[in-house]
């Protein structure tokens, strides 16, 4: 099993970390994985995104020909990766910027109001965590209740103070989609 | 009977190849006798330039690196770097250090390196041929400003002293000349004043010598001295530029 | 243990670990990361740290650092490395060891800041003035970044020479699980030439000029003898899949990691399709690739140049077997559904000639 995951958005909004925080715990579940940011420049405010691939065997390619899952935290992101993903793929949308009425017939759209539900947490910041938590509700990528036991080690040294907000934020997102 | 005069022992046995009346010659010798008189020869690290100093190697007796033009001071910093408690120094002439190295001798100095520069200003490119160097003075004829140096086209005179001056690494810059004798036993205390500043961690030391190129001047060696004296002090004023307490 | 790190940062952390005390380094993306983390590691690690005025600064630092003894590292992308060729000329010269890590960009001029190998010939041909080589070793993952640094090291001093670490702004950038356990002390390697101060010993000196020109050639046939000798002892390169094939692609760096991803595709599709990655660009792994063609007629280069690579192999074939080639310049990074699609048409075309 090899799984390809785009996770976009604005620079500022989280993504290369809501990717390396998915990485970090398939790496130390025991897994292959690569996790490739999108370059300098576009990381300064305009877009940023980054690759992962989680797998079960040695990774060939960390660059993500049609992936199975885009995350989309904004709409430029949206619209430019939902053009790549596999047909039959799943795109997880904040639902809270982003409009899909264009979204293709051949793709399945999971819509996650990340900011209205970040603000229940009263952080706008942790939308990134909250959105993190579904994507591995619906994608089942990494084990949720793993990633939380280890959420202390994964998140790295300097974050020890935010680890009872970030294990909010996952569990609000990853109880928001129903079975 | 008592020995009044003799080759430093930091330097070979061997003939300069230096021109008639060429100043380098004679700062070789003083650079080898501070070093002999500081005993310091087991500890001195020499980077060579491109340039007239370039064959320095094959007379000093301790040891050295030949660099690529301009970058002595980078090479230096190196060293010092691996070696703090060698005395290293550069031998560098106006076009290596003020033309092709100025930004290796600058952020050298800038960073305030525990090195010295022996600068060796001749205002032209002595190796070469005698073309246009950045201390070429205003007028002066050489083979690249045929009519003389026209500012306008060609620059100014470059005053390295006063430039490095205003940086906050540097902590002694002395200019003299070794025109004279009196000038020269100057150049050999302002040579030992300034591996004492490295000595002493103050900070990043040079000296720069005011040294003839008859040769290239097309003058005779006496005229070249009394033109040190006539011309060339007028644009490069001699003493010390910068002495921070050591 | 295992830890999720960029290449650009495993790539310093590796270096320490192999015994470099002394970094120089100037800001250039995307190699940024190594400087920033050597400006951290290399004081906590009691090494010493510059950032340099320009990459000609870093370089001859480096060369300052090695004659003084110490093993020395600089890295910079193309633009900056076009700039260290003179110093890097110099150390091979001086016969000096030093390691130059090039995470390469797409060029030419200042060309942009996403990977690419267009800096392969300037590798692998010296790339300064002079009659010289370098040792070029090429990784095509994070791990293999992390396990190369200690053998670079190793060879320069081994062979007094300057070895260049080829990557890409990917691997720089791009993060993968590393582990640092198999990396050994470094062993002694004897330096009677080091500058040192003449104390109780003669005084040396380390020189490139020689304005004999008998001595000069004799230096140079020295320095050919050398690079003879690594090129008999020193080749490396991987093999995936070629035991079967019919087809070899031959591709290095990250490359090689798009390759295999295509030949796995192409293997689905009954494609006998194999890789061949050389490790060191130079010496070139040309014996290997002979041996290879004497079952295998058809040779796929790859590369994210417009075709650099290939002359080496059209070389070690030297008319032997077709020599095909795709490549994607200018930071452009293929995937390998789209190299498999090339490779695939190839192969149905070559197949149809061959039934008419
Ligand atoms: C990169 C490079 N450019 C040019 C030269 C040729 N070159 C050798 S010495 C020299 C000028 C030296 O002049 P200066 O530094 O004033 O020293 P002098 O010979 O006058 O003592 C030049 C241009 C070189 N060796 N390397």
């Amino acid at each position: 099993m090899l799984i390809k995951t785009v996770f976009s958005g604005f620079g500022g909004q989280g993504v290369l970390s809501m990717g390396f925080t998915m990485a970090n715990a398939a790496m130390l579940e025991g897994r292959y994985v690569t996790y490739l940011p999108s370059y300098g420049v576009e990381v300064r405010g305009g877009t940023a995104n980054c690759t992962v691939v989680v797998s079960d065997e040695e990774i060939a390619s960390p660059v993500a020909s049609e992936p199975e899952f885009v995350v989309a935290m904004n709409q430029p992101s949206f619209v430019r990766f939902q053009s790549i993903l596999q047909s039959g793929g799943l795109l997880c949308v904040n639902s809270s910027l982003v409009n899909t009425s264009s979204a293709r017939g051949d793709i399945e759209i999971l819509a996650v109001p990340t900011s209205e539900l970040a603000e229940k947490l009263g952080q706008i910041k942790v939308a990134n965590m909250v959105m993190l938590g579904a994507f591995i509700k619906a994608s089942n990528i990494v084990s949720f209740d793993f990633l939380v036991e280890h959420l202390a080690e994964i998140l790295g040294e300097g974050k020890s103070k935010l680890i009872k907000l970030n294990r909010d934020a996952l569990e609000l997102g990853y109880n928001f989609i129903k079975e | 009977m008592k020995k009044i005069y003799t080759r430093p022992a930091s330097l070979k046995e061997a003939h300069f190849h230096y021109c008639p009346g060429c100043g380098h010659g004679i700062i070789n010798r003083l650079i080898a006798e501070v070093i002999d008189e500081m005993g310091l020869r087991g500890k001195a690290i020499c980077v060579a330039p491109a340039g007239c100093g370039m064959l320095v190697y094959n007379y000093f007796d301790i040891d050295t690196l030949e660099s690529a033009h301009g970058r002595g001071a980078a090479v230096a910093t190196g060293i010092k770097r691996v070696r703090p408690d060698n005395l290293v120094f550069s031998y560098q002439g106006d076009g290596d250090l003020a033309a092709i190295g100025t930004a290796e001798g600058f952020h050298a100095a800038n960073r305030g390196e525990l090195i010295t520069v022996i600068f060796v200003n001749n205002g032209v490119y002595g190796m070469t041929g005698g073309q246009m160097a950045p201390t070429t003075l205003k007028e002066q004829i050489t083979t690249t400003t045929p009519s003389g140096r026209n500012p306008v086209s060609a620059g100014h005179p470059v005053r390295v002293c006063e430039v490095f001056s205003v940086l906050d690494g540097t902590s002694y810059l002395e200019r003299v000349a070794v025109n004279s004798p009196s000038g020269i036993k100057k150049t050999k205390k302002a040579i030992a004043k300034a591996f004492q500043h490295q000595i002493n961690r103050t900070g990043f030391s040079l000296v720069e010598i005011l040294s003839p190129c008859p040769t290239n001047w097309k003058m005779s060696p006496i005229e070249s001295f009394r033109w040190i004296d006539e011309v060339m002090t007028k644009q490069f004023p001699l003493g010390v530029i910068k002495e921070v307490k050591c | 243990m295992k830890r999720l790190m960029s290449g650009n940062a495993a790539l310093g952390e590796a270096a320490i670990l192999s015994g470099c005390t002394c970094y120089f380094g100037y800001p250039i993306t995307p190699q940024n990361e190594l400087t920033e983390y050597m400006a951290k590691r290399m004081p906590e690690s009691g090494g010493v740290f510059i950032q340099s005025e320009s990459e000609i600064a870093a370089i001859n630092m480096v060369l300052g650092a090695s004659v003084a003894g110490a093993r020395a590292m600089t890295s910079s992308s193309s633009p900056g490395m076009s700039l260290k060729q003179e110093g890097i000329s110099y150390l091979a010269a001086d016969e000096l060891p030093a390691v130059i890590v090039n995470m390469v960009r797409g060029g030419p001029g200042m060309g942009n800041i996403s990977p690419a190998q267009s800096d392969y010939l300037q590798a692998t041909r010296g790339g300064g003035h002079g009659d010289y080589r370098t040792i070029v070793l090429a990784p095509s993952s994070v791990q293999e970044l992390v396990d190369i640094v200690p053998l670079a090291f190793d060879l320069a001093d081994a062979y007094r020479n300057p070895v260049i670490i080829l990557g890409d702004g990917m691997l720089g950038q791009m993060m993968e699980p590393v582990d640092f356990s198999d990396i050994k002390k470094p062993k002694d390697y004897p330096k009677d030439y080091i500058l040192t101060g003449a104390e109780n010993r003669p005084s040396r000196m380390v020189r490139s000029l020689l304005f004999d020109t008998k001595e000069e050639e004799e230096h140079n046939w020295k320095l050919y003898r050398k690079f003879q000798r690594i090129e008999a002892n020193e080749v490396r390169c991987e093999t995936f899949m070629t035991d079967d094939a019919e087809i070899v692609v031959v591709a290095y760096g990250i490359a090689a990691r798009i390759a295999k991803g295509a030949i796995k595709r192409l293997r689905q599709e009954n494609i006998k399709a194999g890789l061949l990655r050389p490790i060191t660009l130079w010496p070139f792994p040309s014996k290997n690739i002979v041996e290879l063609a004497r079952y295998v007629n058809d040779f796929f280069v790859f590369e994210m140049s417009t075709g650099q690579m290939i002359e080496d192999v059209k070389l070690a074939l030297s008319g032997r077997g077709h020599v095909n080639f795709y490549g994607r310049p200018g930071g452009v990074i293929p995937t390998p559904i789209e190299l498999a699609r090339i490779v695939s048409r190839h192969y149905y075309q070559t197949q149809k000639v061959k039934r008419q």
